[in-house]
């Protein structure tokens, strides 16, 4: 279990995001229509934007407070983040991105990472030649890999076809389960979120329409 | 092919080759900076960088020799530590690098400002400081620019005419060049000579081009 208590607002020209969430949970699903400010919400935990006022704190670790002017530099927050884009570094080839994170600390064991994630046969590959659910993996691999206090992950499924998303899921459950690592994840898939988060915040246009577990926080469908 | 012409052509390729190498720091810095932070003073230093692009080189030529004169601001410095500029090698080299640094430059620019800011910050979430973000990323992500930047310049080195016969002169054996030799012997009348460092100039200068819009291409 994890502490988030996230609460802030973030303006970006004419849109506003007011997010209010102070739960325990393994994991948070950020569930919304594209465009409500999912991943706004989820950079803001980054460090990637800065809200005008209120705090971020993940396990009681403080990442930003306006009113006591926190705001934990982008490489010191320990928030391990893979965006819906995914990123890997293309000059680099798979093992050199998962092994980019220098941090010490409490970083998983490399080859239980490369089993969870059945990375052995990628390891020497070009990103290039990945697959999408490949890159995925490697992703996640890559932030876990920096020893993170959270992981942060946007769209996780967006990329893979859908026959491997039960690979990513379970991935997922073995990063939340097996490595103890609480997640925050960005999704509109409302089965995502039912099967891998404990906490579901439905956002709409910018504001907090629903909060609570999954299964009463879903759309029926 | 005399051994004249011979040493011509090896010490403006050596000469090139050195002001390539003493743009390359700058060059890439300046690059950098232009493309990723705003500073007071960036629409002047971007101006100046590019003046040797549009001035006479003859003119940055002189304004070369007042710096590195004796009396001059910078020449006055290496005086006092026993180093004469004006009219040897080191002169070559300096105006070949300020006539060639503008390309460089403006080619290095554009590969730094290709490199998405996302890939700088995923680097940073997973911990690295700017040193590293720079080192590990945005640099290897803009290397064939850089290196097609690079060759540009040394392209601009190998020809450069105006700058060089003003601030180093035409010595043989010691600063005369492919461009200053051309001159030179067919001002007196060497036209077979001049003919040969033509198309030794020509020739390096296409090789030079057709690999660095190769690089550029590819970046």
């Amino acid at each position: 279990m994890a502490a988030f208590d996230l609460d802030f607002t973030l303006q970006q020209g004419e849109f506003r995001l007011a997010f209010s969430v102070n739960v325990e949970a393994r994991a948070l699903a950020l569930f919304g229509a594209s465009g409500s400010g999912k991943t706004s919400a989820l950079e803001a935990v980054a460090g990637l934007r800065t809200p005008q006022r209120g705090r971020i704190a993940v396990n009681g670790r403080l990442l930003f407070d306006s009113d006591r002017r926190v705001n934990t530099s982008v490489r010191s927050r320990r928030t391990g983040y893979v965006p819906q884009d995914i990123l890997l570094f293309p000059h680099l080839n798979v093992r050199e991105n998962v092994v980019y994170g220098l941090r010490e600390g409490n970083r998983p064991d490399l080859r239980v990472l490369v089993e969870l994630l059945e990375l052995a046969t990628l390891m020497d590959r070009r990103v290039a030649s990945l697959s999408g659910g490949e890159r995925q993996r490697v992703a996640m691999a890559r932030a876990l890999y920096s020893g993170p206090d959270v992981l942060l992950l946007d769209e996780p499924l967006a990329a893979v076809d859908l026959p491997r998303r039960r690979r990513i899921v379970d991935a997922l459950l073995g990063i939340r389960d097996e490595l103890s690592v609480p997640l925050i994840y960005v999704t509109h898939l409302p089965e995502e979120a039912l099967t891998v988060a404990d906490w579901a915040v439905l956002i709409d246009n910018g504001r907090i329409v629903a909060s609570g577990p999954p299964r009463d926080v879903m759309p029926a469908d | 092919m005399t051994a004249e012409i011979r040493d011509i052509a090896i010490f403006t390729t050596v000469a090139a080759l050195a002001a390539t190498a003493v743009m390359l720091v700058p060059g890439v810095a300046i690059a950098w900076l232009l493309a990723r932070r705003r500073f007071p003073g960036k629409a002047i230093v971007e101006t100046v960088v590019s003046l040797p692009l549009v001035m006479p080189p003859v003119a940055t030529g002189l304004m070369l020799l007042w710096l590195f004169s004796r009396r001059g601001p910078l020449g006055g410095l290496f005086d006092r530590i026993g180093i004469e500029i004006v009219f040897t090698p080191a002169a070559v080299v300096i105006a070949m690098s300020v006539m060639g640094l503008p390309l460089l430059i403006r080619t290095a620019r554009a590969g730094f400002e290709q490199v998405t800011r996302r890939y700088e910050q995923i680097a940073e979430t997973l911990g690295a400081g700017p040193w590293r973000v720079f080192s590990t990323v945005t640099l290897p992500l803009a290397t064939r620019n850089i290196l097609a930047g690079a060759m540009l310049g040394f392209s601009r080195a190998l020809g450069e005419f105006g700058a060089t016969i003003v601030v180093a002169g035409s010595i043989p054996g010691r600063t005369r060049t492919l461009a200053v030799g051309i001159y030179s012997f067919t001002e007196t009348g060497q036209d077979r000579q001049a003919a040969i460092l033509l198309v030794i100039s020509v020739s390096i200068a296409f090789v030079a081009v057709l690999a660095s819009n190769r690089m550029a291409r590819e970046a």
